[in-house]
């Protein structure tokens, strides 16, 4: 085994020390050493993004860097999202708009729809399909995902009823849908 | 009456899952997050070889490696791995090869395990690995099924065929219609055609992992599982070990789709790893491992025949199949395309039909369950046989299907594969999805496009399909020679507080069970959503329960919640009648209070709770608890419907297809939560369309999986779907008291003959009948070319 190496990197706001592998990858340290299960692994390739979390404010997968090349940055993952117990957009609307299922690819969609709006903060449909590429999902065929990251670039507010009140949920919607 | 409004009903509202709250904060329970004290890793060694006998293995320089704990081969274990179930012998003579989960002597697919590594680290296992010395002998491998048919070469040295079974229905036989010989030679048209299902793998997100201890009474393990109680009972019938010994845990499961309906070589190894060592141990596979060796599904082909009258009346349907089994027979693989068999007449009035399938073993992974295992694939069959027919008899499609389909003052009706389908209204469902498709329009835009001889042709796709769901019926199992009932079980509990726990058998793994369950008893028991809580997928705490597959789960599990709230309330009437001096006949129950008819005087739920929980003024002989338990066990299956409609666009110079517009209306009968419906026929639709457009596992000559990784097996991302356009109508099932037909796999199996219909009748006028599935850009182009040049033929 090769020696290890120190690094720090702060993740969701607490900075970590830590001697690793060189060969650790960054979401092997942050499942494994860190404890930040939140943050899955759901393929070897680089395709899924079910890893994904940002690196300074941008979005990365972290199955495809290593622990080392996170040394002194700052990492947030899905446990970082919420701010004092209070859910972040796109978590609110994920929820709102039956964006998940199982919810294992969830984490990495809504890092990455965080990052697509930071870069995009008005996308159109066509744009946040594009921009959600890297990220699979198996469950929701992707329209309620689509629907939950256009409804935080729209502003829209949910309120507290607990029943859904997203425009794709309505029965008969239907006759005033698009087409892709 | 009571002047009091009436709660809104939770049944039928858009209610915001329970389940969502830990998910989307990354506070998740997935295996692989499992941590415990001493607890090892595995990784598993893998043939490369789709087909040779291991002649040694040489384990001393990985046992060396740091890090490891032990490395056991088959040899190791042979005396207590016992031989993976098979729980669906289709006929009494069905052959199958014995399967160890560790092979010794002999492997039959590239990827099956040689060999497991213990290390104190997945790293330090995985390294090991490398230095695990196998030699083998190669053996021929037979990889194409129809050449695996001939017997030319044997997937295994230890079986005489790669016959595994033929089973058979037929119309005459079973007194349910007329002989098919006769009825297709008098038919005056018939049509020939060979249809191919290509290999599938389900690909859930979530990768296969499990974690057992061994410490303690029980040997516990966690397991990314759809089945926690089939699970517990097949390890204990494949070990020896006692059932009662054995707690199974399905925590938070990322997706299964079928891929997790199956008793894995991984969880044995990994229970029989971490009795050897006496420490927790636990294994997670990797996505390419996943890809080559979790069950695939489909793979069969198709040989058909169907004759109608010249005006377009069916005369009958003969179904010849070859159904891969691959390697092995997984836990009801061999029974997949058995339960197709009483699809292929779908919603159609067929006077003979015959079916019979050859299950046939092959030197690939095994398939077994995929979302609607063998109904997709009759489905897929008739709708693509039903627009050959019409495109032969020039005849519209849809006027077709109508001319055959069963009329809605039909019902009940018996169809010429036995099954009585109880409800359903094909017309209804049909004119709403033409309403909300356009579809003259978009006929007079095709024929536009014809004329005009556009470069981007258009072509509409449609699917009338149905589904036997709610599975299922013990007795009808029983019949099918399917080891196990079809029956579910629950519990319901109510805590002194007068919150109430809800115990179910079911197992979710992402379709909301926690949320509809909790709509069915706040409705039932008059008490507030929030204050039920659902407890599934572990064996201590739900101990009967048969799982979650088949769109089982509401028309089935979700009837035994129901059936044991009314016990609850059976037991709080007699409660409420001794607090209140009331006679029982005098209640009534509404809202969650017991009242005494014509008077004011009433109790509540909670307060009859209490009374139980406290026991000091019960009547005589009743026990101190409210609690109840049902098991309910269908009479007959579920039978929704839908029309789905596809407008396609195909660019003939490229070959590139892409979904113009899609429509579905689903009658899935009585709805408890619109939302979660909606989301199911979403990703229901996203995996049919991939199968139609997309995905394809493939496999080299050798035996090797070429599609094994996510680089190269087409999972679709949000790009490639298109925006789905749904509605529903709904006609009641009787088959239960809600009158609900379940959902879980409509989509799928609608969306795909939808898709590949639509794509060829935008380009069947240029001489293309058929395009094997996937229908990629590359095969649509070829079959351009091929029509140009033949001029038609294929």
């Amino acid at each position: 085994m090769a020696s290890s190496i120190s690094i720090t990197v702060e993740v969701d706001g607490v900075s970590y020390t830590d001697d690793v592998e060189p060969r650790l990858l960054l979401v092997q340290h942050l499942r494994e050493r860190l404890g930040k299960t939140g943050t899955l692994i759901g393929c070897d390739t680089t395709n899924c993004g079910a890893c994904t979390v940002h690196l300074d404010g941008v979005s990365v997968k972290s199955c495809t860097m290593f622990a080392v090349q996170a040394d002194g940055h700052q990492v947030i993952t899905i446990e970082g999202m919420a701010q004092n117990g209070k859910l972040a957009p796109l978590q609110e609307a994920f929820h709102q708009c039956h964006a998940l299922q199982c919810g294992f690819c969830t984490p990495g969609m809504i890092m990455q729809s965080a990052s697509l709006l930071k870069e995009n903060p008005h996308p159109t449909e066509s744009e946040i399909r594009e921009g959600l590429e890297g990220n699979l999902c198996r469950c929701t065929g992707y329209q309620n995902i689509v629907a939950a990251v256009k409804s935080v670039a729209d502003g829209v507010q949910y309120d507290d009823s607990g029943v859904s009140v997203s425009p794709s949920m309505l029965e008969d919607n239907s006759e005033t849908a698009g087409v892709s | 009456m009571t002047a009091t409004a009436t709660p809104r009903p939770e049944v039928g509202t858009a209610r915001l899952r329970k389940e969502d709250a830990h998910l989307i904060t990354g506070r998740s329970r997935f295996t692989d997050n499992m941590v415990l004290p001493g607890m090892l890793h595995l990784a598993m060694v893998r043939s490369p070889f789709a087909h040779a006998k291991i002649t040694a293995i040489d384990v001393s320089a990985a046992q060396a490696s740091p890090g490891v704990m032990a490395v056991l081969t088959g040899a190791d274990v042979a005396a207590e791995q016992g031989s993976l179930p098979n729980a669906w012998p289709v006929t009494p003579d069905q052959k199958a090869p014995s399967h160890p989960s560790i092979a010794v002597e002999e492997v039959a697919f590239a990827g099956e395990i040689v060999a497991v590594v213990i290390a104190r680290s997945v790293a330090a296992a995985r390294d090991a690995v490398e230095l695990v010395d196998v030699d083998y002998d190669e053996l021929p491998v037979v990889m194409d099924l129809e050449e695996a048919a001939t017997d030319k070469v044997l997937a295994h040295t230890s079986l005489e065929s790669n016959k595994s079974a033929t089973w058979v229905f037929d119309s005459a036989e079973a007194g349910t219609g007329t002989a098919i010989a006769e009825a297709l030679a008098n038919s005056d048209v018939v049509v020939e055609r060979t249809l191919y299902q290509q290999r599938l793998i389900p690909a859930f997100m979530e990768p296969r992992s499990t974690v057992v201890d061994p410490t303690g009474e029980q040997i516990t393990m966690w397991s990314a599982t759809q089945i926690p109680h089939i699970l517990r009972l097949m390890l204990a019938l494949t070990l020896g070990i006692p059932e009662s010994k054995v707690r199974v845990i399905a925590p938070d499961v990322g997706g299964g789709f079928g891929g997790k309906l199956q008793v894995t070589p991984e969880e044995v190894i990994t229970l029989l790893a971490a009795r050897r060592m006496g420490k927790p141990c636990k294994f997670t596979e990797t996505r390419s491992e996943s890809l080559q060796v979790a069950h695939h599904g489909r793979a069969q082909v198709q040989r058909l025949k169907i004759g109608a009258t010249k005006d377009g009346i069916v005369t009958g349907l003969h179904v010849d199949l070859l159904a891969d089994m691959g390697a092995y027979l997984g836990l009801i693989t061999s029974g997949i395309p058995v339960l197709g068999a009483f699809m292929y007449n779908s919603i159609y009035k067929f006077p003979a039909y015959h079916f019979e399938c050859h299950n046939i073993f092959t030197n690939k992974a095994w398939t077994d369950a995929y979302r609607g295992a063998g109904r997709p694939e009759a489905t897929f069959a008739i709708e693509r046989m039903m627009d050959e027919l019409a495109g032969e008899l020039g005849m519209d499609p849809l006027e077709l299907r109508e001319k055959n389909w069963i009329k809605h003052t039909e019902f009940p009706f018996t169809t010429v594969a036995g099954l009585e389908y109880d409800t359903g209204n094909y017309e209804a469902a049909t004119e709403k999805a033409l309403g909300l498709f356009g579809y003259d329009e978009l006929r007079a835009e095709q024929q536009r496009r014809r004329e005009s001889g556009a470069t981007v042709q258009l072509g509409i796709g449609i699917s009338t399909f149905t589904e036997m769901c709610g599975l299922a019926p013990s007795r009808v199992l029983g019949a099918l020679n399917y080891a196990a009932g079809g029956w579910e079980h629950a519990q319901v509990r109510v805590l002194p507080t007068g919150n109430v726990e809800v115990v179910t058998g079911s197992s979710a793994h992402g379709q909301g069970h926690e949320t509809a369950w909790s709509q069915l008893v706040a409705d039932r028991l008059g008490v507030p959503f929030e204050n039920v809580e659902v407890l599934h997928g572990d064996t201590q705490v739900s101990q009967r329960g048969l799982d979650t597959y088949g769109s089982r789960s509401l028309t089935v599990g979700g009837m035994a919640v129901l059936a044991a709230a009314d016990k609850v309330i059976e037991k709080a009437k007699t409660i409420a009648a001794h607090m209140m001096e009331a006679s029982e006949q005098d209640l009534e129950f509404a809202n969650g209070s017991f009242t005494v008819r014509g008077t004011e005087t009433s109790t509540s739920f909670g307060e009859i709770a209490f009374a139980a929980f406290s026991a000091h003024n019960l009547p005589d002989g009743m026990e101190p608890n409210l609690d109840s338990e049902a098991t309910f066990d269908p009479a007959n299956f579920s039978y929704p419907h839908g029309t789905h409609l596809a407008a396609m666009e195909v660019d003939t110079e490229t070959g590139q297809v892409t979904v113009l517009k899609y429509v579905c209306v689903d009658d899935i009968g009585v709805v408890v939560n619109p939302m979660i419906v909606e989301g199911q026929v979403h990703g229901g639709l996203a995996q049919g369309i991939a199968q139609a457009l997309y995905e394809e596992a493939v496999y080299d000559d050798a035996g090797t999986l070429v599609s094994g990784s996510f680089v190269d097996y087409l999972v679709p991302g949000a790009p490639d779907l298109p925006h789905y356009i749904t509605a529903r109508t709904e006609t009641p099932a009787t088959s239960n008291q809600l009158g609900a037909k379940g959902v879980g796999e409509a989509g799928t199996i609608a969306s795909t003959p939808a898709i590949v219909n639509g794509v060829l009748d935008a380009i069947r006028h240029l001489g293309v009948k058929d395009i094997k599935m996937p229908c990629t850009p590359s095969r649509v182009w070829h079959a351009l070319q091929e029509a140009k040049t033949t001029g038609g033929v294929q």
